[in-house]
């Protein structure tokens, strides 16, 4: 405990003045300017702490408001439509009838679709600039193109995945037999799993040049190859923190919506297969914001909105809770 | 442990204090909005208006106009109708426009009775990606209804091809485009489907976000313009201004008087020449008018008949209703070249007479 410490030091500056002289023996100053000069210190040193208590505990009160907020303002569909606005499959709103089911399913459809298709390119490029390339310009070329796709703002991905993803996605649902629409989840998917590489590629690039040059040294020097490396000692090292980079990228995928609301087709109806058009509740949210024109209509996206925000917080926990279990293990 | 307990309250306090700080933003964010207006109010050269995104071009070519000739400023927020009504409701803008007419919800929230005032004119027309037909496509309310039920999902149907005879029509599968975001477009469409068809009305039904039984949505026209452009045997409905600027291929409606009528300003106008009733709110579509083309609607600019609340003086209030009467008159000679229908000779009346109407404190503002 510092505190009592602290305490000590405001109300009895003799003390303090006597430490400071056995600390400061050469210093030519005189003893009552030393005083002072420390208790200013200590006032800075006290501001700074609570300054940054303040700042701390001011992001949960942040996410405590929004919450209440979000809470507060969809009462009104809460108590209209109950506990089956989670199951619902109709979003109606001339006729007043909300269920988010078809948005929900939208929603963990496509960011864990965009997660399967993203995971294998971002494991590559993690172990690439990780193990087999740290230095050099080609490493460096790859490094800053994938923290390039991070910082892309997303209405270009959606325009680029509309304009390029989508006629070729078109084409290949012609091939294999489905409605070619283009527009739908595996195409927002293919678009969501581009954007979210980066997050996974980067935190599993420091993870795994972390891992402790002498454990590779001593599997190299029991015969095993590079590849067994990486299988036995590098993936089992860094498991807790891939995971976490596989976490990330799943909050950025279900919280995207712009590069999503503009491939994904736009309908209320239940997705019949991955091809078919849907919906995620990000993109209901920024599509009908703007004209809902009654207030259960708007108490029902927000409560949309607090539902996304609650799958995210559910997810969060799943994820802290297996990357514990990983790193017990 | 003094200091321990200190900083605690300490961060309690703030936390208090932040946690009321975020709810009275959320509460009501129109209370800052109110102030900003009330900061305009005493401003008479200053008017703020909000609403309906379809007029915007046009009313920014109107307000820049007016304010070479008048020196008054004009701002426009063009952040949807729906938007424009609810700022109103909040008193925070002087007008707002609008692309459908109050409906009873919205009427009883206001705090006191409003007028509509049609200042322009629109169409939506249902544009089409049909590459091998050269010619118009031709449409019948029953067809346009059953192609956005799902009923009709062949473009070579047997009740297409018989609208359409000296045309071969293909075997290509319907892919139907609407509006992903609530908008006034789709209010004007469904109403529309609404009034020709028993299905839709027990279906889908009219608003500026419906249930749609089948479709791709598209965010915007662009939206639905891009997914009609690039899927073959798409079907959408856009703006028709929109379709002109982007020489897109629509068809020619059926209208209630059983012609074929293709959009175009002169037939969105012509749908406007009926009898308007006294308040305005009147839907253009499925018009009575034997040229008109049945797609059409009316756009508003709604304002509390009685202009005295508020710290409002006479002098702003006169100014705008001035403004408004300008934009019924002369400023209808810049409706065509944005591809906007200017007001019929009926429609201009009605404007005028709810014009009179408005009072400030009880007196006429327009003598």
């Amino acid at each position: 405990m510092e505190a009592p410490i602290d305490t000590n030091l405001a109300t009895r500056p003799d003390e303090r003045s006597g430490r400071v002289v056995s600390i400061k023996k050469q210093d030519t100053v005189s003893n009552t300017k030393r005083i002072n000069r420390s208790f200013r210190q200590i006032r800075a040193e006290n501001v700074f702490r609570r300054t940054l208590i303040i700042v701390a505990l001011s992001m949960i009160v942040l996410v405590l408001g929004i919450m209440l907020t979000l809470i507060w303002k969809s009462t009104l569909s809460i108590k209209s439509a109950g506990i089956g606005y989670l199951w619902g499959k109709v979003w109606d709103p001339v006729r007043d009838i909300y269920g988010a089911y078809p948005f929900i399913l939208g929603t963990l459809l496509t960011s864990f679709l965009a997660l399967i298709i993203s995971i294998p390119f971002s494991f590559a490029v993690g172990v690439f600039l990780g193990e087999y390339y740290p230095k050099g310009w080609l490493s460096d070329l790859l490094k800053n193109t994938v923290e390039l796709i991070a910082a892309v703002p997303s209405v270009i991905y959606g325009f680029w995945a509309l304009a390029v993803l989508v006629p070729i996605v078109r084409n290949f649902e012609t091939k294999i037999g489905v409605e070619p629409v283009g527009l739908g989840i595996f195409s927002s998917s293919l678009i969501l799993a581009v954007m979210v590489i980066p997050y996974a590629a980067s935190l599993g690039r420091s993870m795994i040049q972390m891992v402790p040059s002498n454990l590779k040294e001593a599997a190299y020097s029991l015969g095993a190859t590079r590849w067994e490396v990486i299988r036995s000692v590098i993936f089992p090292y860094t498991k807790s923190g891939l995971f976490a980079g596989i976490l990330l990228s799943l909050g950025r995928a279900l919280g995207e919506t712009m590069a999503v609301t503009m491939v994904i087709g736009n309908t209320s109806l239940i997705p019949k297969s991955i091809f078919a058009p849907g919906n995620t509740m990000a993109s209901v949210i920024a599509n009908e914001f703007t004209e809902a024109d009654h207030p259960v209509y708007l108490s029902a996206l927000i409560e949309l909105g607090l539902v996304l925000f609650l799958v995210t917080v559910v997810i969060n926990m799943i994820g802290k809770k297996m990357i514990s279990r990983f790193t017990n293990e | 442990m003094k200091i321990l307990k200190s900083i605690a309250l300490s961060g309690l306090a703030f936390a208090i204090a932040g946690s009321m700080l975020l709810t009275s933003c959320g509460g009501s964010g129109n209370a800052s909005k109110a102030d900003s207006s009330a900061n305009t109010a005493g401003d008479a050269n200053n008017i703020l208006g909000a609403g309906s995104t379809f007029d915007n071009p046009l009313f920014s070519k109107m307000f820049s106009e007016y304010n070479k000739t008048n020196g008054l400023k004009v701002n426009y927020q063009s952040i949807g109708s729906g938007g424009g009504i609810q700022q109103l409701t909040a008193k925070t803008v002087d007008f707002g426009a609008s692309d459908a007419p109050l409906n009873g919800k919205q009427d009883s929230a206001l705090s006191g009775p409003a007028i509509h005032i049609p200042v322009t004119a629109g169409a939506v027309v249902v544009t089409y990606n049909l590459p091998d037909v050269k010619d118009t496509l031709m449409l019948t309310p029953d067809v346009l209804a059953k192609i956005f039920l799902g009923k009709i999902t062949k473009w070579n149907d047997p009740a297409i091809q018989a609208i359409n005879k000296s045309v071969k029509l293909p075997a290509t599968g319907i892919v139907v485009s609407h509006r992903s975001d609530g908008s006034g477009t789709t209010n004007i469409f469904t109403t529309y489907l609404t009034k020709v068809s028993k299905d839709w009305e027990a279906g889908p039904g009219k608003g500026s976000s419906v249930n749609w039984p089948v479709g791709l949505g598209g965010k915007g026209n662009e939206g639905v313009a891009g997914s009609v452009k690039q899927t073959p045997g798409g079907i959408g409905y856009v703006e028709l201004a929109y379709a002109i600027q982007n020489n897109m291929a629509f068809a020619k409606m059926q209208n209630k008087a059983g012609k074929f009528i293709t959009p175009s300003i002169a037939s969105v106008t012509a749908a406007a020449n009926i009898d308007i009733p006294a308040d305005a709110k009147v839907s253009l579509t499925n018009t009575d008018a034997a040229d008109g083309y049945p797609i059409s609607g009316l756009s508003w600019i709604i304002i509390y008949k009685e202009q005295k609340y508020g710290d409002r003086a006479m002098d702003k209030v006169t100014k705008m209703v001035k403004l408004i009467q300008w934009m019924v008159h002369d400023g209808q000679q810049f409706s065509a070249p944005l591809n906007y229908a200017p007001l019929s000779d009926k429609a201009v009346s009605v404007a005028d007479a709810q014009l009179k109407s408005i009072t400030f404190d009880g007196k006429p503002v327009l003598q």
